[in-house]
């Protein structure tokens, strides 16, 4: 099966690390992956929160783009989690409300001669590398055990809730079992989904600050060595403000943390090069935890 | 009548109340009626099942010389014995009745007046088309066998089988665990006087096993049942318990010199919290007072191989490795089912709150089991380290009163969660809290428990708990469970710190319940409670005649009014028995010898067995008192040979000619 790919507009900027590792991954797994052509803003918070419309006709073009590109059945993987969660809110909206949305999607599309039947499947990797790939297929493949690696597995708000049906909303574990699967060990901690901040480090930053302190310091109590996402803001807000920690009062250590995204990690069991993976592009080395 | 006599037809509609009135235009309805065929009288009554109203149709039935009548009212479920009476009182045959529903089937199901008035109509026209081919038929008398079968063993089963084996009647009590008791003998006190479980329950067990009435069947399940009211035969399966029961007295000699000197295995009546040994027993009052053998663990059962120092050990020589299930037959005529109810298993259905992830988290049946002092622990409650509780959390309505879980209140958590915070205090004196949604105490001395629960310094909070986490945001919230709430009371989230956290889980249909239903042929609601013939007026009699339920298996339902269910389940089983025969419906199949073919299509397809075949005629033949009127056999014939009563064509025919002449 040939998936398409949706970067949206981290991936290609901040989350970079995150798309070469995750085209590594795919690539050493043997399974095709193409970039849909010519896509654009997922419509993310700050379009819906001003005219929700636009935003879902914004979002639909790139399902429109994906489902002309891939056939029916298309599937559609969108590794940010804003991305995912936003193509799959267009995608139940214009399915439950079809006059009061899907309508006006579909005039919008039209303007731009695109139509939408509503046949592309939004997946995210956790769910592809989980579910289709398998666990077993994963293992098989592993050339470096991560023995001995402990990593505290972060999810987020927006992947599990409320739309994902891969994994659970209040304790999730696909991304623990894939951590297993490369011989490292997840940790237990009650903080998977907990809010890490968001997009208030932009606006509110204090307060983003004390809550992925939180993160930081459950996941260092429970003897984590790394924190793995699966969403580029979540990297950002763990990794990046750190240094701003110490400043405001953290002891040295205490709130220290390599944090890298879970295809990091994979890439590195697998055996792909450190340079693919983007391990030069972090705040805190990787090299070293390996 | 004969049935060459005219048809002189009563149509009477009823206005249940407003029930039918509001939506039907009833005149219209009667007025309509007044044109149709053979019809010489159409009146309205307000409820026409009230005296009044009875009265009304007889006297017609003398004044205009009727013999057929029609009653559009509610469903025949609720009042078709009713008229039936009435139409044999006036002087005619009971089966030259019939029934429309207007009200189950129109009034309550219909938005628009006019519609609801055309069906009436039409259903009207079907009924009195119908009953213009009537013919009366005489019922049939059926001895009762006056044996009767209680299935499940806990409170409700004990207390049916009690009932009726004291009346003299014999019981059989077939139960599926190796011990009678139920969930009652899990406990340690019961709400709202808190007397002793074990103290109340056990003399009842005992009772139940020497009484010479009764028949107690444990390790057992009902495997399949056929017959009807009066006549069911049931097949019971006995699963192994590997020990002659009539041989072992419980000295318990075996489990002491059993090769694992050590008891490892997760022992089920203790949900885990306590080890057993292969061969064991339940708990030191289980009745019967006879070991198990547990063919999982036991090695020779598993393996073939093992020094077996229990036979040794056990001189009457009860050991009996070579037992296999054995399947009884019972005849019974009526029979009560009391299979109880599952315990809430939060285990991945509900993980924000975190069972089976964090050790201090408790179900309520485990505490119980705790507390209890012939439980795991002789009743001393600690943390898994052994620490003695300071602050115990108890969450209600776990896998209650939530659209992702069940819907339904269960009843009894509120009660047994402010026991379980009275016992806890007592025992530890833990600071309790109690997490609760609405406190629910109704019932005679419930409130004045709560109130005396308040006394004591229960600390109550009023929100549904959010979560249950083991993330520490202070240094008094570290080694603790914290519960995440909103306190509604005074409007803040709160973070309350706790050693145990113990989840009021609520009561689930038994996990069978439907397979069951099946085999008793009875309903279930949707969420799988059996159902009642009627939630006010029959609620211990089900659709299927001689099946009764008592206690919790057909809706949540605490101690006394189990009991209470269970008095009355058996109340109508002796009714039944005691009037000595019944009634059976005239609804059987018959063959058109003229007509049969001899074809034999019918006989396959019969699933009661009546149907057999005349080898010197070459014609089927339907043995009545097998037959239970489902007309597959009149379905199958090629040639229309076989023919059911009160069912047959010309009536069914005439009954859609009446309803497509109107719509």
């Amino acid at each position: 099966m040939k998936y398409l790919y949706y970067p949206g507009c981290s991936l290609k900027v901040t989350g970079k690390p995150y798309e070469d590792s995750l085209l590594a991954v795919f690539n050493a797994l043997e399974e095709e992956i193409e970039e849909v052509n010519d896509w654009n803003c997922c419509g993310a918070t700050a379009y819906s929160a001003v005219d929700q419309m636009k935003a879902f006709a914004l979002a639909a073009r790139n399902l429109a783009l994906a489902e002309e590109q891939g056939g029916e059945k298309a599937e559609l993987v969108a590794p940010c989690a804003a991305c995912y969660l936003v193509l799959n809110k267009t995608c139940h909206s214009i399915q439950d409300y079809p006059a009061r949305v899907g309508l006006q999607v579909k005039r919008a599309l039209k303007a731009g001669n695109l139509t939408y039947k509503g046949t592309v499947n939004i997946r995210h990797p956790l769910d592809v590398f989980a579910n289709d790939i398998g666990l077993e297929v994963i293992e098989k493949r592993v050339k470096n055990k991560l023995a001995g690696l402990k990593v505290a597995c972060y999810y987020g708000c927006q992947i599990v809730r409320p739309y994902a049906e891969f994994d659970d909303q209040h304790q999730p574990m696909t991304m623990d079992n894939i951590i297993k699967a490369l011989g490292a060990e997840p940790v237990n901690w009650s903080l998977k989904t907990r809010c890490c901040g968001g997009s208030l480090s932009a606006t509110v930053s204090d307060d983003a600050l004390s809550l992925s302190r939180i993160l930081i310091k459950e996941a260092k109590r429970r003897g984590a060595d790394i924190i793995t996402t699966a969403c580029s803001l979540c990297q950002f807000n763990l990794e990046c403000f750190q240094e701003k920690l110490k400043q405001k009062g953290d002891q040295p250590g205490e709130t220290e943390i390599p944090v890298a995204y879970f295809t990091q990690i994979m890439g590195k069991a697998l055996g792909i090069d450190e340079a693919k993976l983007g391990f030069k592009q972090s705040f805190m080395p990787l090299e070293t935890l390996f | 009548m004969t049935a060459t006599e005219t048809p002189r037809i009563g149509v009477y509609v009823c206005h249940c109340g407003i029930n039918i009135a509001s939506r039907v235009n009833v005149k219209e309805v009667v007025e309509f009626a007044r044109g149709l065929p053979h019809v010489v009288v159409a009146s309205e009554y307000k409820y026409l099942c009230s005296d009044p109203g009875q009265e009304l149709i007889r006297a017609d039935m003398k004044e205009h010389n009727l013999n057929r009548i029609v009653v559009a009212s509610c469903s025949p479920l609720m009042h078709e014995s009713t008229f039936r009476r009435v139409t044999a009182e006036g002087g005619q045959n009971e089966f030259l009745f019939q029934m429309a529903n207007i009200r189950e089937h129109v009034s309550w199901v219909t938005e628009d007046e006019g519609e609801a008035t055309s069906k009436s109509k039409a259903l009207v026209a079907g009924a009195v088309r119908r009953v213009a081919f009537h013919e009366p038929l005489t019922r049939e008398k059926v001895p009762v066998n006056p044996n009767v079968l209680v299935v499940g063993g806990g409170i409700a089963g004990i207390q049916a089988a009690l009932t009726m084996a004291d009346a003299g009647k014999k019981v059989y009590l077939v139960e599926r665990e190796p011990t009678i008791g139920g969930h009652m003998a899990k406990f340690d006190k019961t709400f709202p006087t808190l007397d002793c479980s074990a103290c109340i329950l056990t003399p009842k067990m005992s009772m139940v096993k020497s009484h010479p009435n009764i028949e107690m069947m444990t390790l057992s399940e009902v495997a399949e049942v056929h017959g009807y009211v009066g006549n069911f035969k049931v097949k019971v399966k006995k699963n192994p318990r590997y020990i002659k029961e009539d041989l072992c007295v419980g000295c318990l000699e075996c489990i002491e010199s059993c090769v694992y000197k050590e008891a490892k295995f997760p022992d089920e009546y203790n949900l885990g919290l306590g080890k057993r040994k292969p061969v064991y027993i339940p708990f030191p009052q289980a009745t019967p007072q006879v070991v198990l053998v547990d063919p999982e663990t036991c090695l020779y059962l598993k393996k073939g191989k093992c020094k077996q120092t229990c036979l040794e050990a056990c001189d009457r020589k009860a050991i009996d490795f070579e037992q296999k299930e054995e399947i009884s037959e019972l005849d019974v005529g009526a029979i009560i089912l009391a299979t109880g109810f599952k315990a809430f298993d939060p285990t991945n259905r509900l993980p924000q709150y975190g069972y089976g992830f964090y050790p201090e988290v408790y179900t309520s049946l485990e505490i119980e089991r705790l507390l209890n002092s012939a439980g795991p622990t002789s009743g001393e409650l600690t943390t898994k380290s052994g620490q003695v509780p300071q602050t115990v959390g108890i969450v209600h309505c776990v896998g209650s009163r939530d659209k992702k879980t069940n819907v339904w209140c269960s009843r009894v958590c509120c009660m047994y969660s402010l026991k379980l915070a009275h016992l806890i205090e007592e025992r530890t004196g833990a600071h309790v809290y109690n997490f609760y949604i609405d406190m629910r105490t109704p019932g005679k001395g419930y409130e004045e428990f709560y109130e005396r629960l308040l006394q004591e310094g229960m600390r109550p909070v009023r929100g549904r708990v959010a979560a249950i986490t083991d993330w520490a945001m202070t240094p008094e919230e570290e080694g603790k469970l914290v519960i995440r709430v909103e306190d509604t009371m005074i409007g803040v989230v709160r973070r309350i710190p706790v050693d145990m956290a113990v989840l009021s889980v609520g009561l689930e249909p038994q996990p069978d319940a439907k397979e069951v239903r099946r085999r008793f042929n009875i309903s279930c609601s949707p969420e799988g409670w059996f159902l009642e013939r009627h939630p006010k007026l029959a609620p211990v009699s089900t659709f299927t005649d001689g099946v009764f339920l008592a206690g919790a298996c057909q809706g949540p339902k605490d101690i006394p009014d189990s009991v209470a269910q269970a008095g009355a389940a058996a109340a109508e089983a002796l009714a039944l028995i005691d009037r000595g025969y019944v009634e059976m419906e005239p609804n059987t199949a018959w063959i058109e010898e003229e007509l049969c073919s001899g074809c034999k299509s019918c006989s396959g397809q019969c699933p009661y067995n009546a149907i057999g075949f005349d080898d010197e005629k070459a014609r089927a033949m339907i043995n009545e008192a097998l037959c239970k009127g489902c007309g597959t056999c009149v379905a199958t014939c090629p040639s229309g040979a076989a023919r059911q009563k009160l069912f047959l064509d010309k009536q069914i025919y005439e009954e859609i000619r009446g309803v497509l002449s109107y719509v």
